[in-house]
């Protein structure tokens, strides 16, 4: 009946809604990884899902075009957490070109959930964050 | 129609209202949702439909489409009648004297847009005042902010205690120029039923004018705009039984008369040159363009149904549902009621649980076929006042059930269990 997001290869929303929050969600949600904040961030770019709340501070740290630390600060759902932690995770080590190329499909595959219409905002928030920050915009934008 | 017999005996309640006949009008609530029965909890954003108001839009799609006003043929005429009725029930259903005084908006939000730039243009000017208060909805505060940056007039606020009453302490040194208080009968967010008398005199005392958002009240309680003595009133169809894209700005006749047309178009004037206009009279000079005709004549049948289930009783059977809820819901580890205590509140009940965001609360939940809101409900600034994001939110109407509130609770333990770090 209600299948969220039309995404192939994933389990049907009706079966996993509680998948939703499958136990590497919440294991990341109660435990993120990278959370905090840097010494000398190279740079910092904060952002907020209006409706909802959730907001995120996003730290990297560059050396030689590449992340080489990441931290976060915030409060926001699991959703937004946990992709926050994963996305964090995964971006060390990673060139600023690689990260402007990241999409929607980067984040919804770390998650490996489906994800609603409603949810997805709270999904791509780190996203969001992470795009503006890799393109040098200032917080305003 | 109606399958609603309304008698003192109860089945599984002990409020005075027929519960299960109550149910059995209301064609949605045998819907499952996720392969459970759907328990509705969100009624203060939006309430479900009784047959007698979804079959009253059938039936005038099927027999009376028309356009209104002017028609001379049996359709049309058909429509008028049907459509002016409904602003007759409507008007006596709040306690107006007089159907004119009720002028059809889409929604509360635009009667209140109506208020503010029709009214407040013509009144507003730098160094005057507007009170609002803290609990405010959105829609009760930014069209005054959108308006107070052009012309220039002070907006304050009333604000709003740890426990979710107004603090009246400096109330008349608030209401100094102040042309017009406006606010809410009852809060959205912490439920708390304002002291409309108290505040309306306070105002009229300082020469002030009020408005009314009653949007969670007149689908709830008695409701009586001549009793109450406030000035304007807002309030939507759509929380009351009634079809979305229906709501209406109550006014005083002599205040409404003098207040200047705010959209222009068809239906609003009474002549039209190529030098200017004349208005139409009220209320068809607020009501520019083809209206909501079937939503209006839907919220008609609303007003039957709820009449004939009696405001008394149903504002009563949710009260005490409410008083149930409130001894319950703390039995849940971490769980924190926003607002008063039962006596000073309506039908819903704002809290937080623990850690656990109010989006992974109300999506575990809709796991179990229960549907709350999450979010700040539109109304930031007393989020911001409480130092939260975001809350979740029950909110009951007259087919909710004690065993419904026992699910919730249920359901509550479990998001506990999920998200216990």
């Amino acid at each position: 009946m209600q299948r969220l997001y039309g995404r192939t290869g994933r389990q049907p929303v009706r079966e996993i809604i509680m998948d939703l929050y499958a136990e590497e969600i919440l294991d990341h949600y109660k435990h993120p990884r990278h959370f905090g904040h840097l010494d000398a961030p190279t740079m910092t770019y904060h952002d907020r899902n209006p409706l909802c709340g959730d907001e995120i501070e996003l730290e990297l740290k560059i050396t030689d075009g590449k992340v080489a630390d990441v931290a976060f600060t915030g409060h926001g759902c699991a959703i937004s957490r946990a992709a926050a932690s994963m996305m964090s995770e995964e971006i060390i080590g990673k060139s600023l070109d690689e990260l402007r190329d990241w999409n929607k499909e980067s984040i919804l595959d770390l998650l490996g959930i489906e994800v609603g219409p409603v949810r997805i905002k709270c999904a791509l928030l780190p996203l969001k964050a992470l795009k503006a920050a890799v393109w040098g915009l200032g917080e305003d934008e | 129609m109606s399958t609603l017999t309304m008698t003192q005996s109860t089945t599984s309640q002990s409020n005075g209202l027929d519960v299960e006949a109550i149910r059995a009008d209301f064609p949605i609530l045998e819907r499952r949702v996720h392969g459970l029965p759907l328990v509705y909890l969100d009624n203060a954003a939006t309430s479900q439909k009784p047959r007698p108001v979804i079959e009253m839009l059938t039936r005038y799609y099927e027999c009376s489409n028309a356009n209104v006003h002017r028609g001379v043929h049996v359709l049309s005429e058909e429509a008028t009648a049907q459509y002016e009725g409904a602003r007759a029930k409507v008007a006596s259903f709040i306690g107006s004297c007089c159907p004119k005084e009720i002028i059809w908006t889409r929604n509360a939000s635009e009667a209140m847009n109506l208020l503010v730039q029709s009214w407040g243009r013509a009144n507003l000017k730098r160094g005057d005042r507007v009170v609002l208060t803290e609990m405010e909805h959105h829609s009760n505060i930014v069209p005054w902010q959108i308006l107070s940056a052009e012309l220039g007039f002070e907006i304050a606020y009333v604000r709003v205690a740890d426990d979710g009453t107004l603090i009246l302490d400096d109330l008349p040194k608030l209401l100094n120029r102040t042309k017009l208080f406006s606010f809410t009968y009852m809060s959205n967010v912490v439920g708390t039923i304002n002291p409309v008398e108290t505040l309306v005199k306070a105002a009229h005392k300082a020469g002030a004018l009020v408005h009314l958002d009653a949007c969670q009240a007149v689908p709830h309680m008695p409701v009586d705009v001549t009793a109450l003595d406030v000035d304007f009133m807002s309030f939507s169809g759509h929380k009351m039984l009634g079809p979305t894209g229906i709501g209406a700005l109550w006014g005083r006749r002599e205040l409404l008369n003098a207040m200047p047309p705010w959209m222009g178009g068809g239906d609003m004037i009474r002549e039209v040159h190529l030098t200017g206009f004349k208005p139409s009279e009220l209320p068809w000079k607020f009501e520019a363009g083809t209206p909501a005709i079937a939503q209006a004549i839907g919220l008609g049948a609303a007003v039957d149904y709820l009449e004939q289930v009696g405001m008394a009783a149903i504002h009563q059977a949710e009260r005490e549902l409410t008083a149930y809820a409130m001894q319950r819901l703390p039995e849940v580890e971490g769980l924190r009621i926003l607002g008063p205590a039962a006596d000073q509140r309506g039908g819903l009940i704002a809290f937080t649980l623990g850690d656990a965001h109010p989006h992974d609360i109300a999506a575990v939940l809709d796991n179990l076929g229960i549907a709350i809101r999450a979010g700040h409900h539109c109304a930031q600034p007393l989020h911001e006042r409480y130092r939260i994001p975001a809350s979740a939110r029950a909110s009951f109407y007259l087919y909710n059930t004690r065993q419904e509130v026992d699910l919730l609770v249920k359901g509550l333990h479990k998001v506990v269990e999920m998200f216990t770090f």
